[in-house]
């Protein structure tokens, strides 16, 4: 499992890992490559993959699932993962749930867990400056280079390759969930019926683990319900998009705004632009904000 | 084990200004002949093509338009449509994948915060095209 990068005259790496059936990009210090925490991180999510992925017949996930063996037979962070995933459903009023469609599937709590724990391997290195995206939800420590923050776009769910708004982020995690990929793929575990009134809801906070969780539960609430929740989240801040294109946004969010910057420019790429969607862009109404706030995200 | 390793040099005013790739990837994957019509190349763009890789959604085939060893752009050849959701997911994921491919070389974005996608056909071929020569 070598990295060896064969031209590298600048003080980073960007390093895309296939594992957790997505993609794990990370931005990290050259030294987390000599030091070897890029290469524990990376061992970790694959440690991860194969202990808890559903997919995996063999993983400690699947055979616990099925009865094959009990929570003592797992690898310890198993029932961790589990006790993690109870205090979340009761927390979240049963929004939170590792039995999404009935059976065993914490897939919700450790992708966010997972990635956390490893940008944690990269701190607890010395690195003060990375960024971890899994597919999508992203933990950072310190600035980018040169003491920026970083910037973390939040994907438009009705413009293809753009942004919704950019999150100026430093030390915290942002995690979006949406529709977007595999349509209502969020269930109200209370209905057993695809979440409705939300496109996509990202929360920002100190801790990927909880910020991604919170947005799979505030999600699958709606958006009035989601929108109550949220603001009684300490430490935790929600932006949505409805399914009508409308925006809200919590105190706590909005705490995290007011450092000033304008991002003229938050469509990043062309790429694809397809324009019998165009139509469901955001309302107007909003679209003065949408693009372009700079919300100023900082963990505590 | 499929990776992508970027490593992106800054020059002193902060801009990207080259890349450089290696990969560790030895997956058998067939390689095609772009079934395409060529694609009108600017002064100083090559253009290479990935190879196909399979996917349980189906196959992915992805060029790129290299400039001064930068990605300048990036077209989808091939991508599952098999059924309606496999075209949904593909509008949706695909711009996202080639928005991060473009960003990652850009200094003004770090990462995109949205639903989950799942993208191993793509970085495949993406991966084989930058083998290919990008």
């Amino acid at each position: 499992m070598t990295t060896t990068p064969t031209v590298a005259f600048s003080a980073r790496l960007r390093h895309a890992e296939h594992v957790m059936g997505t993609v794990v990009s990370f931005d990290v210090p050259l030294s987390a490559r000599h030091d070897g925490s890029l290469e524990a991180a990376i061992g970790w999510l694959h440690w991860v993959d194969r202990v808890f992925s559903p997919y995996r017949p063999d993983s400690d996930v699947s055979l616990l699932a099925a009865g094959e063996v009990t929570a003592d037979a797992c690898a310890p962070e198993v029932a961790e993962v589990l006790a993690a995933c109870a205090r979340l459903r009761f927390l979240s009023q049963g929004y939170f749930t590792a039995f999404p469609g009935g059976r065993l599937d914490p897939s919700g709590y450790v992708k966010g867990w997972a990635t956390e724990r490893a940008a944690s391997l990269l701190s607890g290195a010395g690195s003060a400056s990375h960024l971890v995206n899994a597919g999508g939800d992203v933990q950072c420590a310190g600035t980018r280079a040169g003491g920026e923050p970083w910037r973390v776009g939040i994907a438009d769910p009705f413009r293809r390759g753009g942004l919704a708004l950019v999150v100026a982020a430093r030390d915290c995690a942002v995690a979006t969930s949406g529709i977007a990929e595999r349509g209502a793929h969020i269930l109200d575990p209370h209905t057993g019926r695809p979440a409705s009134g939300l496109a996509s809801l990202t929360v920002v906070g100190p801790s990927l683990t909880l910020a991604d969780a919170y947005a799979t539960a505030a999600f699958a609430m709606g958006s009035a319900v989601a929108r109550e929740w949220t603001a009684s989240l300490e430490s935790y801040g929600a932006f949505a998009i409805t399914s009508d294109g409308e925006t809200w946004q919590t105190a706590g969010f909005a705490r995290y705004a007011g450092h000033g910057g304008v991002l003229r420019d938050a469509h990043v790429a062309q790429a694809g632009a397809d324009p019998r969607r165009e139509r469901r862009r955001l309302r107007p109404v909003r679209a003065a904000r949408i693009g372009q706030v700079v919300a100023h995200a900082q963990g505590d | 084990m499929r990776r992508v390793i970027l490593v992106v040099t800054a020059t002193v005013a902060g801009l990207v200004a080259l890349l450089s790739f290696k990969t560790h990837s030895s997956d058998p994957e067939r390689t095609v002949a772009s079934p395409t019509t060529q694609p009108t190349l600017q002064p100083g763009e090559r253009a290479v093509t990935g190879n196909v890789a399979n996917t349980i959604y189906g196959p992915v085939q992805v060029r790129v338009l290299v400039k001064s060893h930068k990605i300048v752009k990036v077209n989808i050849l091939e991508q599952p449509q098999s059924t309606n959701m496999d075209v949904q997911i593909g509008q949706y994921a695909f711009p996202r994948l080639i928005s991060e491919t473009l960003t990652s070389q850009s200094a003004r974005i770090d990462a995109v915060s949205g639903a989950t996608y799942t993208s191993g056909g793509y970085i495949n071929s993406l991966q084989s095209a930058l083998d290919n020569g990008a």
